[in-house]
């Protein structure tokens, strides 16, 4: 239990990481590691009794998370051309306020809602919850849509934490569905972020203000 | 003898540090790099010679050196080390030990300001924004270390209940070496070997100084590494029930240990834009306010 809450801090120093991070090729290894950690969850989760739908669901995770979504972002990353720094609409700094403040909210969430005892792990919900602020603050708060493609991707890794206590058996297949098609969406997202890179010279999403009937 | 093992230790001591880190950086980039004594040459050196001092200067040019060497003396007595207590210790010491670290920054600006010079004007100015940027982050550890102690003193923080082995527990000597290398003036922060005016911090707020007053603030520097690195080796280390030679060797070896690692740290790492510094220390004030929520969660 002591690795799994190591994984749940790493996780949550990944979310403050994001948020302060001003590099979008680091944003994207960060990616990486949040896949790879997310991963090790399911295995943790089960514990010494890991079965093979547990085994089945990191390793997709893993494929898809830790290696496939980084993979692609990169990829995007390098035939867009485009500055890689990250252009905040929010400060880094207040960026980085938000997310402890969604980390204490979290917290303070925790102790509010009745969830059945013993259904959550100590840190899991707090870890789940931070991740899809995290998640969601990069999709308002940074100008490029590769960082908006990110931020989603956060939010739907907080998702899946939460959801991690609740997978059976059964919904094991339900989870990799979800992975599947996430996977096909941010596959359609690169392709738009190519398509908006063509149309408007750049991935500025403040620049859609400028279409017109 | 015992309490004023670590005062004596420090004055000995202090300077060897800067000879490891310069024998560390050297080692990397291929030389044979200076003595490991070299800064006690220098210090000897600066002793011996006679002091320039401008005629705008007033008095304050003089005290500054000698205030914030007297300061951090005065800090020092209240850092633990070895895994004994320190020699003073009361409830509420760290916030002492914060603010005579500021007032050594304070009369160091001030005697910087005092000469008139626009250079040095501009290092008191970063070497203050730095500063003001560090201490609520310092203060964040502070309150992570008093949180799982059973006292308010740096000796209880630091000695008493040993290290938390939560991953969150780790975080506040990572904090502190970050802080270590901000306050001190090193890479990636600031570059004590640069020579260019426009982008030193604090190299160039003690430009007009030299001789004995040159000699104080070296020496001085050198403690406030100590005193950093004490702390830093203090949150890590759990020497408490140990022997004490065997701890006071331990913790000497940690020391040094941690001397060397800034050094390889100085030589793997660039120097930071000075706009990027900030966000340096807000990366660590969020490290810092993490480890908190957590150590108090738990």
């Amino acid at each position: 239990m002591e690795l799994f809450q190591s994984v749940m801090v790493a996780l949550l120093c990944c979310n403050l990481a994001y948020l302060a991070i001003s590099r979008l090729r680091v944003l994207i290894r960060l990616t990486a590691v949040q896949g790879a950690l997310l991963a090790a969850v399911p295995l943790l989760f089960s514990g010494s009794a890991a079965h093979g739908h547990a085994l089945a669901l990191s390793f997709a995770v893993f494929a898809i998370k830790g290696v496939g979504f980084p993979w692609l972002l990169a990829r995007t990353l390098s035939r867009l051309e485009v500055n890689p720094v990250v252009e905040p609409t929010l400060g880094f700094h207040l960026s980085l306020v938000a997310g402890v403040a969604g980390l204490l909210f979290s917290l303070w969430l925790e102790t509010r809602l009745p969830f059945p005892p013993g259904l959550f792990p100590p840190l899991l919900f707090p870890a789940a919850l931070t991740t899809i602020f995290a998640g969601l603050t990069l999709v308002v708060a940074r100008k490029k849509a590769l960082t908006q493609v990110i931020g989603y991707l956060g939010a739907e890794n907080g998702i899946f934490l939460l959801g991690t206590p609740l997978s059976g058996q059964g919904s094991v297949w339900l989870e990799l569905s979800v992975l599947l098609d996430v996977f096909v969406a941010v596959f359609v997202m690169g392709i738009a972020i190519h398509h908006i890179n063509k149309t408007f010279e750049s991935i500025d999403v403040g620049r859609f203000c400028s279409l017109r009937d | 003898m015992q309490p004023l093992l670590h005062p004596l230790l420090a004055l000995l001591l202090a300077p060897l540090l800067l000879g490891i880190i310069n024998r560390v950086k050297a080692r990397f980039a291929g030389r044979q790099g200076r003595p490991l004594l070299q800064t006690y040459f220098d210090l000897a050196k600066l002793l011996r010679k006679g002091a320039v001092i401008s005629r705008t200067a007033s008095w304050m040019f003089a005290a500054g050196p000698a205030v914030s060497l007297a300061a951090v003396c005065c800090a020092l007595l209240l850092v633990p080390a070895g895994g004994q207590a320190a020699t003073m210790r009361f409830t509420g010491d760290f916030m002492l030990m914060a603010y005579l670290l500021g007032l050594s920054r304070l009369a160091l600006v001030l005697a910087a300001l005092d000469t008139g010079s626009s250079f040095e004007g501009m290092g008191a100015s970063r070497e203050a924004v730095f500063s003001a940027l560090a201490e609520p982050v310092l203060f964040l550890c502070f309150l992570c270390l008093a949180s799982r102690s059973e006292g308010l003193s740096l000796s209880a923080m630091l000695v008493g209940p040993g290290p938390a082995f939560a991953p969150e527990g780790l975080f506040v000597p990572a904090i502190l070496f970050v802080l270590l290398l901000a306050e001190n003036s090193r890479l990636p922060v600031d570059d004590p070997n640069t020579h260019l005016e426009l982008t030193m911090i604090h190299e160039v707020m003690v430009l007009d100084h030299s001789g004995p007053d040159m000699a104080a603030i070296v020496y001085g520097a050198a403690l406030k590494l100590w005193l950093f690195c004490a702390l830093t080796v203090g949150c890590l280390l759990p020497l408490k029930g140990m022997p004490p030679l065997a701890a006071w060797g331990v913790w000497l070896a940690a020391m040094g240990a941690t001397a060397a690692l800034v050094g390889v740290v100085e030589s793997v790492m660039a120097r930071l834009r000075l706009t990027r510094v900030p966000r340096l220390l807000g990366g660590a004030g969020g490290l810092a306010a993490l480890a908190l929520v957590l150590t108090l969660w738990r």
